[in-house]
């Protein structure tokens, strides 16, 4: 793999796809958009396959020198390689996704979603601080079309809001890149990354950063965005926007404000422990009375995005392992969410939870699926939910008891308002006679949810897997952090380690016989 | 004094007089006929001033030995970055001219006019000799020689209602706006006794008198008109409204060029000593021109009119470079002035080829609604172009604002620029507009977009600067604004 620009190269074949399609329509465009997310995929897989855990920490860097005033540099830790891994996976799922609730304009379409596919993977890869703006900013473009071409009734507010809204967010991150750059004489992530920028300017410069990343995972009271985009997106607008886009904003704080700014970030975990408060008791009880099934899930999104945020702000490994491995599982439990609620608005096209009951009756395939990605919504242990809630629950508590309780609400919450919308969708009475008369689901959609499916199982009963390449990376940051971090109130006193496995079956010998 | 050196120095501008006056006779004998030769032979004059200035360009040049005909003019890297971008611009919008003049478009008077490229070929002469004077009688010469030739292509139409009232407009606020600069340049030299940049600037180091202070902010007000710029703008709108589309696209690019270089050089070379007076009247107009230039573009529904608030809204972005006051900033000005001239005019082109059935061309948002199924390929060309307009990255518009942004900053302006980048949030709605139109909406009526292979040469051009690929211009345009802008404080 030396020397060959495999980051390059997956950016590449997505965008050689896109202008394809953009020439092409109909069904042509359908199969060069999935044959070049499956390429794409394929050339992930081949990129953690040869990610040496434990190495380097800045893996497959490619460096080259073609603009003035940044360069285009990429290069990947563990952290982004798991995000690029989970973008990949979930673009050819999105293609299958749309492949007949899409009938017009199709290679337009498509071209959108491969070119997002470009600037998330630029996002996560991009090693100069100015190009990761560009890859950043630049996924509103084909969003705004994929939510105002594509989407619903209200789709021209949505978009409109979803642009401004971002837009808004993002630009004063732009000022504080440009101050940052201008101190330290450079515009790489990485030494960025080392350079102790003073007490004094962290503080507004961490501000900057957090309106773009607040409105972007997104933190209440700057989430208002979110559920108009996700009702009105088409499903796998939803599908990249949960699973993706919202990760854009966590990984911007690992990335940027935790590591660059330890002092401010330690400063402000209050601001962030009280608004994730508010936003896991507050979203959930709204998700609670949603009648639109995919307005309900947008809600539940805030809510686990607001773990994700107590997680990176709990200031130990936990916590940043717990918010990591959360990303990861919220980004295939949701997506696989909106892929269920697809699946059936295809078929009577509403989202209006009342129109729906009894389930699984006609459909049982789509009910197990569907209740598996509930039960890992809601954190139920062997599915990869349980995992990274657990986590960042027991990372925060070392930080702050309270706020460990009034987060863990949003577990009993949570399964509350999953459970209520899975009991009106798929048990009881078969009382609307369409949606008695849905077919289970066809190849195309067995083809979605089993990878996803599997997925989620892995990364509930195997975790190592996915912790092991960002190990070093959470430590090396939680290293960075310890000279900032708050003092808890758990104080936890570490027992004596029992000398042997848990499960050793001790030899209680009587002596020779 | 050396004439044969200075002639040599402004080999391009007696091109252009040799080549406008040659025209002129056979635009007055050979008549409306000949409008065809003309305008190729305009654009090929262009082409060649434009060649001669590609050593200087390329090696850089300033200092003393730039100096022509005893000081009144400086054919230095920065007036030939400038006088390049014009002769571009001018020549894409004489490229465009003929189809729109031959087409129903130009409505009783078809067909295209013999004087028409002829003017356009003094207004250029004149901005070229604006961009390199270095004393305030070449200044005011070369903007009137521009400026009447600009007062009688708003009204080409002759009996274009509004295309008359354009050039009477113009002409009333042109003359205006000349006046005050007059009488700043007269209250100036009253004040120190001389015209010469380099005389002016010494005798303005130390403390401003009143009578210098009031001819430097006289001299500001004048330029500010020339440049569109707040609170000086309100004939933008009128004027692009009125004025023949391809005049329009004319006015957007070349003379705002001459206007914005001619401010750079007076406020470096006439007021090098006193940044501190000009840059608080520089700053404030530069964010009232981004504030006002977005907010006033929200309410409108004529295409044109929105491009020109457009225009000053962009206009506040590079003086907002200029407000700088060092060369980090000047070349972001530079660099801007490019990626404007790239994106207005391709906007302006892209409205030329827009027709309906009856032969008009489409003037509001309504007519332009659902353009991306029935005209796809300028549809997405409007888009890359509505959407660079708003600096979204990766077109080429965000780099514009990314260097004025970061100069700003290296500045420790901070407060003002992210002023003018929430602002510039403001800007982005009504270009996401054009966007929702074209794309969200369903078509209406028919577009007859049989459009010539000039326009759609200019459009692709455009288009392909501004797009990612143009990112790869920007080491070598950083290099020549870099070039450029070190010339402007040589004397410094």
């Amino acid at each position: 793999m030396d020397g060959f620009p495999i980051l390059t190269t997956m950016m590449l074949v997505p965008l050689a796809g896109a202008i394809l399609c953009l020439f092409t329509g109909g069904g042509a465009a359908r199969g060069i958009a999935l044959g070049a997310t499956l390429a794409t995929f394929a050339l992930g897989v081949l990129l953690w396959a040869n990610f040496d855990i434990g190495g380097a920490q800045w893996q497959f860097t490619e460096r080259a020198d073609l603009f003035a005033g940044f360069s285009y540099a990429l290069g990947i830790d563990g952290i982004a390689l798991l995000l690029i891994m989970l973008t990949v996976f979930l673009m050819p799922i999105c293609i299958l996704a749309s492949w007949d609730a899409i009938q017009k304009r199709v290679g337009e379409y498509m071209a959108a979603f491969l070119f997002m596919e470009v600037l998330m993977i630029g996002t996560f890869a991009a090693q100069d601080i100015f190009l990761f703006y560009v890859f950043f900013e630049a996924g509103l473009i084909p969003m705004y079309l994929i939510i105002g071409v594509w989407g619903g009734d209200n789709r021209i507010y949505a978009s409109y809001k979803f642009f401004l809204y971002t837009l808004l967010g993002s630009v004063l991150m732009l000022i504080a890149m440009f101050w940052m750059v201008a101190e330290a004489g450079t515009s790489d992530i990485p030494t960025l990354m080392q350079y102790p920028f003073e007490a004094g300017p962290q503080t507004w410069l961490w501000l900057a950063f957090f309106a773009s990343f607040a409105v972007k995972i997104p933190m209440w009271p700057l989430h208002t965005w979110l559920p108009d985009a996700h009702v009105q997106a088409p499903t796998a607008g939803s599908v990249i926007l949960a699973g993706v886009l919202l990760k854009l904003g966590g990984y911007g704080f690992l990335r940027f404000s935790l590591p660059m700014f330890p002092q401010a970030s330690a400063d402000f975990a209050w601001l962030v422990l009280a608004l994730s408060m508010i936003a896991v008791v507050y979203t959930s009880l709204v998700a609670l009375v949603q009648q639109d099934m995919k307005k309900l899930i947008a809600y539940s999104s805030v809510a686990h995005m607001a773990i994700v945020m107590v997680g990176l702000f709990a200031f130990n490994v936990q916590g940043l392992e717990g918010a990591m491995v959360l990303m990861l599982s919220h980004g295939l439990v949701s997506g696989a969410l909106f892929l269920c609620v697809g699946v059936i608005y295809d078929r009577l096209h509403t989202r209006e939870i009342a129109r729906y009951g009894g389930l699984s009756v006609n459909m049982p395939y789509y009910a197990i699926f569907f209740l598996l990605f509930t039960m890992a919504s809601i954190g139920l242990p062997g599915t990869s939910g349980f995992v990274g809630e657990f986590l960042a629950l027991a990372g925060i508590y070392q930080l702050s008891t309270f706020a460990a309780l009034v987060c863990t609400t949003g577990i009993i919450l949570g399964a509350g308002y999953m459970l209520y919308l899975y009991r009106r969708v798929a048990f009881g009475a078969q009382t609307n006679e369409d949606a008695a008369a849905m077919p289970d689901i066809s190849p195309r959609e067995w083809t979605m949810m089993v990878p996803v499916a599997a997925a989620v199982l892995w990364m509930g009963v195997y975790p190592e897997s996915f912790i092991a390449p960002m190990r070093a990376d959470i430590a090396a940051l939680d290293a960075q952090l310890a000279a900032a971090a708050p003092a808890g109130d758990a104080d936890l006193a570490a027992g004596t380690p029992r000398s042997e496995i848990a499960n050793a079956v001790v030899y209680e010998g009587e002596g020779d016989h | 004094m050396d004439f044969s050196r200075s002639f040599a120095l402004v080999a391009p501008e007696l091109l252009l007089t040799a080549t406008g006056l040659l025209l002129l006779l056979v635009a007055a004998w050979g008549g409306d006929k000949q409008a065809r030769p003309i305008a190729i032979l305009a654009v090929t004059a262009l082409f060649g001033a434009g060649f001669l200035l590609v050593p200087g360009l390329h090696s850089g040049v300033e200092g003393v030995d730039t100096f022509a005909f005893g000081g009144l003019m400086a054919i230095d890297s920065f007036a030939l970055f400038a006088k390049a971008l014009i002769y571009l611009a001018a020549i894409g919008a004489l490229v465009v001219a003929p189809a729109f003049f031959n087409s129903d478009a130009a409505g009783a008077e078809r067909g295209l006019r013999a004087e028409f490229s002829v003017l356009v070929v003094f207004a250029v002469l004149g901005m070229s000799i604006m961009v390199s004077a270095s004393d305030l009688l070449t200044l005011y010469l070369g903007l009137e020689l521009n400026s009447l030739a600009a007062y009688v292509l708003a009204s080409i139409l002759r009996q274009d209602q509004r295309s008359a009232e354009a050039g009477l407009k113009y002409f009333v606020l042109g003359a205006l706006a000349s006046g005050i600069l007059l009488y700043g340049m007269s209250l100036l030299y009253g004040f120190t006794g001389t015209t010469d940049f380099d005389g002016l600037r010494v005798a303005l180091s130390g403390e401003l008198s009143t009578g210098q202070l009031f001819g430097l902010i006289f001299v500001l007000a004048g330029l500010a008109f020339k440049v569109a710029a707040v609170p000086f703008h309100m004939w933008t709108p009128d004027v692009y409204e009125g004025a023949p589309t391809p005049v329009t696209a004319f006015f957007a690019t070349a003379p705002k060029v001459a206007a914005v270089a001619l401010t750079a050089r007076v406020v470096f070379e006439v007021f090098g000593g006193q940044v501190a007076a000009w840059q608080q009247i520089v700053m404030f107009t530069a964010l009232a021109s981004i504030v006002f230039g977005a907010l006033g573009a929200i309410g409108q529904d004529n295409l044109k009119r929105l491009l020109a608030y457009s225009s000053i809204n962009n206009i506040g972005f590079i003086l907002l470079g200029l407000a700088v006051a060092n060369a980090a900033g000047a070349s972001a000005m530079l660099v801007y002035l490019f990626i404007y001239v790239a994106m207005s005019l391709g906007s302006f082109v892209a409205l030329l080829m827009l027709r309906g059935d009856d032969g008009d061309l489409f003037e509001t948002f309504a007519d332009i609604r659902g353009l991306a199924v029935t005209q796809p390929a300028i549809a997405w060309s409007l888009l890359f172009l509505m959407f660079s307009l708003a600096g979204i990255p990766p077109l080429l518009g965000f780099y514009s604002k990314f260097v004025v942004f970061q100069a700003t900053v290296e500045a420790g302006l901070v407060a003002f620029a992210a002023i003018a980048i929430a602002a510039s949030v403001i800007g982005a709605f009504y270009y996401i507009k054009f966007v929702k139109v074209m794309f969200f909406d369903d078509p209406v009526g028919v577009v007859t977009g049989k459009s010539g292979a000039a326009h759609w040469t200019v459009l692709f051009v455009t288009v392909v600067i501004i797009s990612p690929l143009g990112y790869l211009l920007t080491p070598s345009l950083t290099d020549l604004a870099d070039k450029a802008a070190a010339a402007l404080f040589v004397a410094v």
